[in-house]
């Protein structure tokens, strides 16, 4: 067991082991994208107050989802790499962040796009909409940070503080983010309000929720490999994958 | 201890002895809100709603301003190192020079604030919760951007890239306590405002210079 933990953690063990999941992480990404975009988009019934333009929500929930989640994802890596000295988690960070922000900007995009239909405005100061931005701000600064070190170890390392300070304030600045709204103005529009879901609806965008988070996963893993035979291009080993190929 | 007071009496003489690094803030901030009235209208009635705002919005950018200057000038002479070699924990040296910080930029903000809020014609009964609110919530803004100050300041363009870091994470104190005075012209309670402040920079005092210290080795061995 221990062994097996202890190949996992270098980039060589990883490379070689990690190979055998790339393929079903693929196909299941596909598939359940597939069908419960099919289904969400053709076949479950339409909402009885938004009509067709609720469909946003297969793209937009899956994308928030993960918004959230890659972001404590990245920290749980820094926090493993701070601590354990293990690269391998700061190479998975690396290749997070900007998938992260690209997600929050998927899930601020449709929610803008949801927005004009339902609100009747591209941009409301709603307190969920303002946190995702206030998220986006955050992954760009830990993007940014990594970019502005010259030497890769420093900005590893001073990316991984970041992202644990950033975690840590994500709940505080949501929570304080949903006071505010309420201080100011009565909540108009709210996601959660609406009356609970047919099954018809929910089963495909959980689907959906399940594709995002294979597709993140398998997206990760084919990067991580990639940089690890990046960084470790001057060993050996990679020399002799090379030739192998070759 | 001994050495904790030693760093502060060391810091405050210094920062004492460059007045205009002590005054620049404050200058910058009477100006931002000297541009508004000039921007958006000198109507005193629009004035007083979006006077709380105003005054925490520049006085939160007048303070970020500073924050750049916290380790800088002992980076570059050197003795940021040697408190890095010294055998005192080093979160208490760094807790030390943000107090200088708070004592030499926040607290001079939020003495300031009333005045400008005259200016501004902010509503009366207000302006001891603004002058109070600024100097709780100054006090966690210096804690939080000494993270980002320890981290860019091994970087030779770090200033943006501060701001960047740190404006997300100061989003709480803004809103509380900009919510502090506005709950004081509209008559309600300040109390929970202002304890909410108290508990961020409890939280913030507990966690910060733990943070400071791990990014300020990363800024020094990285």
């Amino acid at each position: 067991m221990w062994a097996f933990i202890h190949k996992l953690g270098s980039p060589k063990g990883f490379y070689a082991i990690s190979a055998r999941w790339l393929t079903p992480l693929w196909l299941a990404a596909a598939a359940l994208i597939l069908i419960g975009g099919t289904w969400g988009l053709a076949f479950s019934p339409a909402d009885y107050q938004q009509g067709d333009s609720f469909r946003i929500i297969y793209v937009h929930v899956p994308a928030a989802f993960l918004a959230q989640s890659i972001f404590v994802a990245m920290a749980a890596a820094g926090f493993v790499f701070m601590v354990w000295k293990i690269k391998l988690a700061d190479m998975a960070a690396a290749m997070m962040a900007p998938l992260g922000a690209g997600m929050t900007f998927v899930a601020l995009f449709s929610g803008a796009v949801w927005g004009v239909p339902t609100w009747g405005t591209w941009w409301q100061w709603d307190a969920r909409l303002t946190s995702m931005l206030i998220l986006f701000f955050l992954y760009i600064g830990v993007i940014a940070l990594r970019g502005a070190f010259a030497s890769r170890d420093g900005g590893a390392r001073a990316a991984s503080v970041l992202a644990m300070v950033g975690v840590i304030n994500i709940p505080i600045i949501k929570y304080s983010v949903e006071w505010w709204y309420t201080l100011h103005q009565p909540a108009t529009f709210s996601i959660t309000s609406k009356p609970a879901m047919p099954a018809a609806m929910w089963l495909p965008l959980l689907l959906m929720v399940l594709g995002f988070y294979c597709f993140f996963i398998a997206v990760t893993l084919m990067r991580t490999r990639s940089e690890i035979l990046r960084r470790e291009s001057s060993k050996r080993w990679v020399r002799a994958l090379v030739e192998e190929q070759r | 201890m001994v050495a904790v007071r030693a760093t502060l009496r060391r810091d405050l003489v210094l920062r004492m002895r460059g007045r205009s690094e002590v005054l620049n803030p404050l200058v910058f901030f009477a100006l931002v809100i000297t541009l508004f009235p000039l921007g958006i209208s000198p109507d005193p009635t629009l004035l007083a709603t979006i006077a709380p705002g105003l005054l925490w919005v520049a006085a939160l950018l007048a303070a970020l301003l500073s924050l750049d200057g916290v380790f800088r000038g002992d980076f570059e002479d050197g003795s940021l190192e040697q408190l890095l070699l010294s055998p005192q924990p080093l979160a208490a040296l760094a807790l030390s020079k943000v107090a200088v910080h708070w004592l030499l930029t926040g607290l001079p903000l939020a003495l300031m604030a009333p005045l400008l809020g005259i200016m501004l014609s902010l509503p009366a009964g207000s302006y001891g919760v603004l002058a109070l609110s600024l100097a709780l919530g100054s006090a966690s803004l210096s804690l939080i951007g000494a993270i980002g100050a320890a981290l860019t300041v091994g970087l030779s363009r770090g200033g943006v890239l501060l701001s960047l870091l740190v404006l997300p994470l100061y989003i709480p104190v803004l809103i509380f306590g900009a919510g502090a005075v506005q709950a004081a012209i509209q008559g309600g309670g300040v109390a929970a405002h202002l304890a909410i402040l108290g508990a961020l920079l409890a939280a913030a005092l507990i966690f910060a210079p733990f943070a400071i210290a791990a990014s300020l080795r990363i800024s020094i061995n990285g």
